[in-house]
């Protein structure tokens, strides 16, 4: 590593200045330590003890880690996460494949309208997300109108207030946010795969189901990744929505990590379980991402 | 001919379905905010006429006005905070060698990954120490720092792109690398720091974790913030809670439509591959 970094230097063009990078990086630097690097530290300190913000914090080790797994109310919020992704990530890809096989047949008009609409959710706070799908599931919402409208209204629920249906609630919003970005992605790598691949694959009798696999599934790996990763990491990170439709209820039904931290560190005082909740995410986030692009390298 | 004519047909039948779905949730705020407080109710309804002044009510009794002012502030100071620090960073990363120059940038890579909910416990602790809750700077700094992550990641592609040429045919000329920096590349780089800048833009309007954290007072609410707490005290005045909505997402809409390449290109870039 050392001995790369010094030949690197030593390959330096002639002129070009030694000393003075470090002047040009030092602000951002100095800002990006004392703001992410150093609490990032100061985190991993506090995760270590059972602290209630006020009086003298107890170490405890790595007790509050270990409550990741054993305590069911910690447990709990992780599982919920996973869940979630499913309707974050997974249900975003499947349905930005299912419109890039349809587009893969078609020469397209009328993308740059089609683009800007279906990635508009994704430029909303979500504090309007959460208003208007509030909405949407109220008792006399959309939802529950549009089911008594088509005579469902035996299906109507008060679907944030309900212990199993909460949940999968909120994921379909996540859904909402999500599913344009993928299109978007999606549909740029399919307009730019070659005719020919499509026009050899149907020369060999292939279907539409083969001619997905064989031709616009393989293309589109990159831009799978690039929405794989993008989707789980907001998902994950995702506070406002849950905090503002639900804030984990009914009951715990609907708690996530990100949410957890704030209810330990702000509304219960429990800092360092709080902490290592935060940590503990930070650390599913990473694996995550590592897993994903292995996942692409892997079958290259 | 038959079948890509129905193909065709199909296609066009699928995308504006989503287009609907994608739409109605967004129309459903805007008409709300748009009809008489006794006619307003969640849900699809044509609006009974325009009442725009929902829009004046919201700004005035709901302290959208106030509101407003603090997310101008914020947003305004770490965007242009956040766009000259990474450029000079990424400037250096892109275009000089010198001792440690990977790991320092691997350490800034660390910062797209790292989410806020690891960081805002201390943040709020430091910033309490200092004094210095419920203040801009509060809000200013920890946003500015997690926007040079990217900015630095994001403006280091533009400027390792950028031709060596140029570069050294003004180092011969006798420019300074100041000079070159802002004479030459960032003229040059436009595009990519008009990206850099809506990005950041978004991302500061749109916060609410760290607004929520930090800020008690009523006149350091930003827009989200200011919704949230408004949603809590009057959710049955529903035209003037969608009113608030619009509010809040009209600048970002409006940035979005003027700049959407540049937008999506941003936004899509995030997902780090090194």
């Amino acid at each position: 590593m050392a001995d790369r970094v010094r030949a690197a230097y030593r390959r330096r063009a002639p002129g070009e200045p030694r000393a003075l990078g470090y002047l040009y990086i030092a602000p951002a630097l100095v800002v990006f330590v004392a703001m992410v690097i150093v609490p990032l530290g100061q985190s991993v300190w506090y995760s270590l003890f059972s602290w209630d913000g006020l009086s003298v914090a107890t170490w405890v080790g790595l007790g509050n880690y270990g409550a990741l797994f054993s305590d069911p109310t910690l447990r709990g919020p992780f599982l919920h996460a996973l869940v979630l992704l499913v309707f974050y990530s997974l249900l975003p890809i499947a349905l930005g494949l299912l419109l890039a096989a349809a587009m893969s047949r078609v020469r397209l008009r009328g993308l740059t309208f089609f683009r800007t609409v279906l990635f508009l959710p994704q430029v909303l706070a979500m504090v309007v997300v959460a208003v208007t799908w509030r909405w949407i599931y109220a008792p006399s919402g959309l939802l529950n109108e549009a089911l008594r409208l088509v005579g469902l209204g035996g299906l109507a629920h008060s679907w944030l207030g309900d212990f199993t249906l909460a949940l999968p609630a909120i994921g379909v919003a996540g859904t909402w946010v999500g599913f344009g970005l993928c299109m978007v992605l999606f549909l740029a790598g399919v307009q730019s795969i070659p005719r020919e691949r499509y026009e050899a694959a149907r020369l060999d009798g292939a279907g539409p189901w083969q001619e997905f696999k064989a031709v616009t599934l393989p293309a589109l790996r990159p831009q799978i990744a690039v929405a794989a990763t993008l989707t789980i990491v907001a998902g994950l990170r995702n506070f406002d929505l849950i905090y503002l439709t639900t804030a984990g209820g009914p009951g715990n039904s609907t708690a996530v990590p990100a949410y957890e931290v704030y209810h330990r560190a702000f509304e219960i005082g429990q800092v360092g379980s709080a902490a290592a909740v935060g940590i503990g995410l930070t650390v599913l986030i990473f694996l995550l991402t590592v897993v994903v692009s292995r996942l692409v390298e892997g079958t290259q | 001919m038959i079948s890509s004519r129905l193909d065709r047909t199909l296609t066009y039948a699928v995308l504006v379905l989503f287009v609907v779905i994608a739409l109605v949730p967004v129309l459903q705020i805007v008409s709300t905010a748009l009809s008489s407080n006794e006619h307003a109710q969640p849900g699809l309804l044509l609006p009974d006429g325009l009442h725009w002044h929902n829009f004046v009510e919201a700004w005035q009794r709901g302290h959208f006005g106030t509101y407003l002012r603090s997310s101008v502030i914020v947003t305004v100071v770490v965007v242009v905070a956040a766009a000259v620090l990474s450029t000079t960073a990424a400037y250096a990363f892109g275009t000089m060698r010198f001792p440690g120059v990977s790991v320092l940038f691997y350490l800034f890579l660390l910062g797209l990954t790292v989410p806020e909910e690891a960081l805002v416990i201390p943040l709020y602790y430091d910033f309490r120490g200092l004094g210095l809750t419920d203040t801009y700077w509060a809000l200013i700094l920890p946003q500015t720092a997690q926007s040079v992550a990217f900015g630095t990641y994001w403006m280091r592609t533009y400027f390792s792109r950028s031709s060596r040429e140029i570069t050294e045919a003004a180092r011969i000329d006798g420019a300074s690398t100041w000079s070159i920096l802002w004479r030459v590349l960032v003229p040059s780089g436009r595009p990519a720091i008009t990206t850099l800048v809506v990005i950041t833009f978004m991302w500061t309007w749109n916060e609410f974790l760290l607004a929520l954290v930090m800020v008690s007072s009523d006149a350091r609410r930003t827009v989200p913030l200011g919704l949230a707490f408004f949603q809590g005290q009057h959710s049955s005045d529903v035209a003037l809670l969608a009113a608030g909505a619009v509010l809040v997402a009209l600048p970002v809409v409006v940035v979005y439509l003027v700049f959407q390449r540049r937008f999506i290109e941003g936004m899509l870039s995030g997902a780090v591959k090194e």
